[in-house]
């Protein structure tokens, strides 16, 4: 039942222009860091060919392009997301999941996988641009693998903050608009505190912390790392803001 | 299970909702027979939909049970809700989606066996007379078809409840007729709640009307003793050289008259008893001069007008 409402959403979103616009702008967006990175790499080759172990291509071209469309994710999942709860109810199309037989949780996990396999196809799409350049030079697949990990987290962290914020409006753009800001906030919030609570010496808290920072958790996976305590802290954001989406929904059941 | 369990397939009791300091229903009582078709009659706002979203388990009830085929909706909401087709005022339509996606997904949705959701989309749209858009966009299609395809997901799960609110609003009368001769034919199998405000629909189609008003239920029964309601048969008699109306009054078992026109008068005659043939009697004897009887019907709509008015003025 979760996977048919996910095959749904999936339906849904590539029958409507948003996708296709959404995925247009980030490969013209990603594309262009991609080619920008790539002329400046070969640029300083000959400089960097002189220094002792110098960073290939992988590191200096891959990780920023990963960290432009991490960057992009944080517009483009709140748009993608206001369409899966609060554009429903406005439409009133809501009322047939509600009907069928399907309880609330599969409804809110059905959405959020379909609105991943959207996001994995983006940071597919992204690693492709970096492997384009398997045939020309020597590329650090490890690192390419953490960077995609990570974007993947940080795309499933964004989903799930911003189809929470989906389920307490019935304005869609009221929705984009709030999770944008939420995410933004947990982000600078998030990173702030960290590095304040850190300073104080306070570590335990500031570790606390960075489960509300994405960006934080994206961290070491930009350095090749696979940081179990990130992937842990992401993990519990999810879990936290997809089981207060279904409380949401099921409470409006109550509160009418 | 017992012969009056199946027979049953909506029970609810109690049922109240509130929405703050404002009760929206109010302690109704509802029961529904297989092969019925009830009227949920009442004007807007008297809570004709809430109770429908309460009945489909999309609105959590304040107070109150439901259960469904003998299933409590509150307790298993998921095998109550598998035995509901519900049509909502504004049909939960895909516009992106065609007709023959659409009822796929409402059929996934409500579990029908892959190896009959085929079968089941067929019937559904043989059914709503959607035979011949099954490719095309649900956003193309007009008013009524959309609303056909509304009904084709509420039964396409061949559920044993049917609940529709409002299925006729905006449909021209020809689809109006056609909507109503597939509300009829669904009674057979399946038991049918209606809700309008629009009248003759319920004297058309249903065997049994609930009429709803600020929330309280008013009046329960069936169409036929809604209609001799608080009065006995109605005529209207015309005669040429009309009596006093005391000496019209006067024939044994006429309860009341009145002048409609000079030559028209209506009589209400005892309740329970039929007197038309001592009325012509003494139409004939007396030289009324009688040129036209004919039996004037309580209309449902006098009947609602009488109850409504007089909740209010209690």
């Amino acid at each position: 039942m979760i996977f048919t409402i996910a095959g749904k959403e999936l339906r849904a979103l590539f029958a409507s222009p948003l996708a296709w616009v959404v995925l247009t702008v980030m490969q013209i967006i990603t594309g262009y860091a991609f080619l920008r990175r790539l002329d400046d790499f070969l640029q300083m080759q000959p400089q960097l060919s002189q220094t002792a172990s110098p960073p290939g291509a992988t590191e200096l071209v891959a990780s920023p392009v990963f960290g432009t469309a991490a960057a992009l994710l944080l517009f483009a999942i709140p748009i993608l997301a206001m369409r899966l709860i609060a554009e429903e109810r406005r439409n009133q199309t809501m009322v047939l999941l509600v009907s069928a037989p399907v309880s609330m949780s599969e409804i809110v996990l059905g959405k959020f996988l379909g609105l991943m396999a959207f996001l994995l196809a983006i940071v597919a799409l992204t690693a492709l641009m970096p492997l384009s350049l398997a045939g020309a030079t020597r590329l650090d697949y490890g690192l390419l693998a953490s960077l995609a990990a990570g974007l993947a987290l940080l795309a499933a962290s964004f989903a799930a903050v911003s189809l929470f914020i989906s389920c307490l409006t019935v304005h869609p753009v009221a929705a984009a608009v709030g999770a944008f800001a939420a995410l933004l906030g947990m982000m600078l919030t998030g990173e702030a505190a960290g590095d304040g609570l850190r300073a104080r010496g306070w570590s335990v808290v500031a570790s606390l912390a960075q489960v509300l920072s994405p960006g934080r958790n994206f961290e070491p996976f930009g350095k090749g790392l696979f940081d179990s305590y990130a992937v842990a802290s992401s993990a519990l954001l999810i879990a936290v803001f997809l089981a207060l989406a279904i409380r949401q929904l099921d409470a409006q059941r109550l509160r009418g | 299970m017992p012969e009056h369990e199946a027979a049953t397939t909506i029970s609810a009791r109690g049922l109240t909702r509130s929405f703050g300091s404002h009760i929206a229903v109010n302690n109704l009582t509802l029961e529904l027979k297989r092969g019925e078709v009830l009227g949920f009659l009442g004007p807007n706002g008297a809570g004709k939909t809430t109770t429908m979203q309460m009945l489909t388990g999309n609105l959590a009830p304040s107070r109150g049970a439901i259960s469904i085929c003998g299933v409590d909706l509150l307790e298993e909401p998921a095998a109550a809700k598998a035995r509901i087709g519900y049509l909502p005022e504004v049909p939960p339509l895909y516009r992106e989606l065609t007709v023959d996606e659409y009822l796929m997904l409402a059929a996934k949705l409500h579990r029908v066996p892959k190896a009959h959701r085929r079968e089941a989309i067929a019937a559904a749209r043989h059914r709503c007379g959607l035979a011949e858009v099954g490719k095309k966009l649900i956003g193309t299609l007009s008013k009524g078809y959309q609303q056909r395809v509304g009904i084709a997901q509420a039964i396409v799960h061949g559920p044993e409840v049917v609940i529709l609110d409002e299925p006729t609003v905006g449909l021209d009368p020809n689809q109006i007729r056609e909507i109503r001769g597939l509300i009829r034919e669904l009674g057979g199998a399946h038991s049918v709640i209606l809700s309008t405000h629009i009248l003759p629909e319920v004297e058309a189609v249903c065997d049994r009307v609930q009429i709803m008003h600020h929330g309280n239920l008013v009046y329960g029964d069936t169409i036929a003793a809604l209609k001799q309601f608080e009065s006995g048969a109605t005529v209207l008699l015309g005669l040429r050289r009309p009596p006093a109306l005391g000496e019209l009054a006067a024939v044994p078992g006429v309860a009341a008259a009145a002048c409609v026109e000079p030559t028209l008068f209506r009589l209400q005659f005892t309740p329970g008893g039929d007197s038309t043939e001592t009325l012509v009697a003494h139409a004939v004897a007396r030289g009324w001069g009688l040129y036209q009887l004919k039996p004037a019907q309580t209309s449902l709509e006098d009947v609602f007008v009488n109850l409504t008015r007089r909740e209010e003025a209690n």
